[in-house]
């Protein structure tokens, strides 16, 4: 066995997990029974499941184009840090359309008052405050 | 078998994997009881589409494909943002 055969056994073990997390996320999206809990599938599961796939490509290419191959890794920091910020926004939009939760949700008496909460704007009106 | 033929096996089986999970996710934009399902259900939906096109590239043994993918994560995540900030304000840009 040489390098290029343990290059492309590496590459296929990596593939085949990010394909399973893939998996994983969506068929939690598709079965969970609220969507609080479906929030969980994808923002996790699915950003491993593509991180191990940029991993996979990564290796390859890093070897077939010789140096180091940065494309991937931009890729995969951009959607580890936006995954949980849509994931909050989200969540704060459910909350604030009421979506139905399931009966037990741990605190689940205060999400009327989360919900009636206002986002503060930016910067106070300026015609509103007194000269 | 040789070890590039794992690989394009590997490949193929992960396109698989890759397509069910596309299907579940169109289903859930479909059937979704709330409009913040269907959300979400289209936020996993772009970023399977850029495991696919990443599968696609080293498939094809090309690395243009990398500009599409980082496309298509951005415009997701603004999308993403735009819809929920719509949903939590009645209005995008205030």
């Amino acid at each position: 066995m040489d390098t290029t055969d343990l290059l492309n056994y590496l590459v296929a073990g990596w593939l085949i997990m990010g394909g399973f997390f893939v998996l994983v996320g969506s068929l939690g999206l598709a079965k969970l029974p609220d969507f609080f809990t479906r929030l969980h599938a994808p923002t996790k599961a699915t950003t491993l499941g593509i991180g191990s796939v940029l991993v996979a490509s990564m290796l390859m290419t890093s070897v077939r184009d010789g140096g180091f191959s940065v494309y991937e890794v931009v890729i995969s920091l951009f959607l580890f840090i936006t995954a949980p910020v849509s994931a909050h926004m989200m969540a704060k939009a459910a909350l604030h359309k009421r979506i139905a939760m399931l009966e037990r949700t741990g605190n689940r008496e205060m999400a009327p008052r989360i919900s009636a909460q206002q986002t503060p704007h930016p910067e106070p009106e300026a015609e509103d405050k007194p000269a | 078998m040789t070890s590039a033929d794992v690989l394009s096996y590997a490949i193929l089986v992960t396109g698989l994997l890759v397509l069910v999970s596309l299907l579940l996710n169109v289903w859930r934009i479909l059937l979704g009881p709330d409009i913040t399902d269907r959300i979400l259900a289209l936020d996993t939906l772009y970023i399977n589409s850029i495991a696919l096109i990443i599968l696609l590239g080293l498939y094809n043994g090309s690395a243009l494909y990398f500009e599409g993918a980082l496309l298509i994560a951005m415009l997701g995540f603004v999308s993403t943002a735009a819809l929920s900030k719509y949903l939590l304000r009645g209005d995008i840009i205030e």
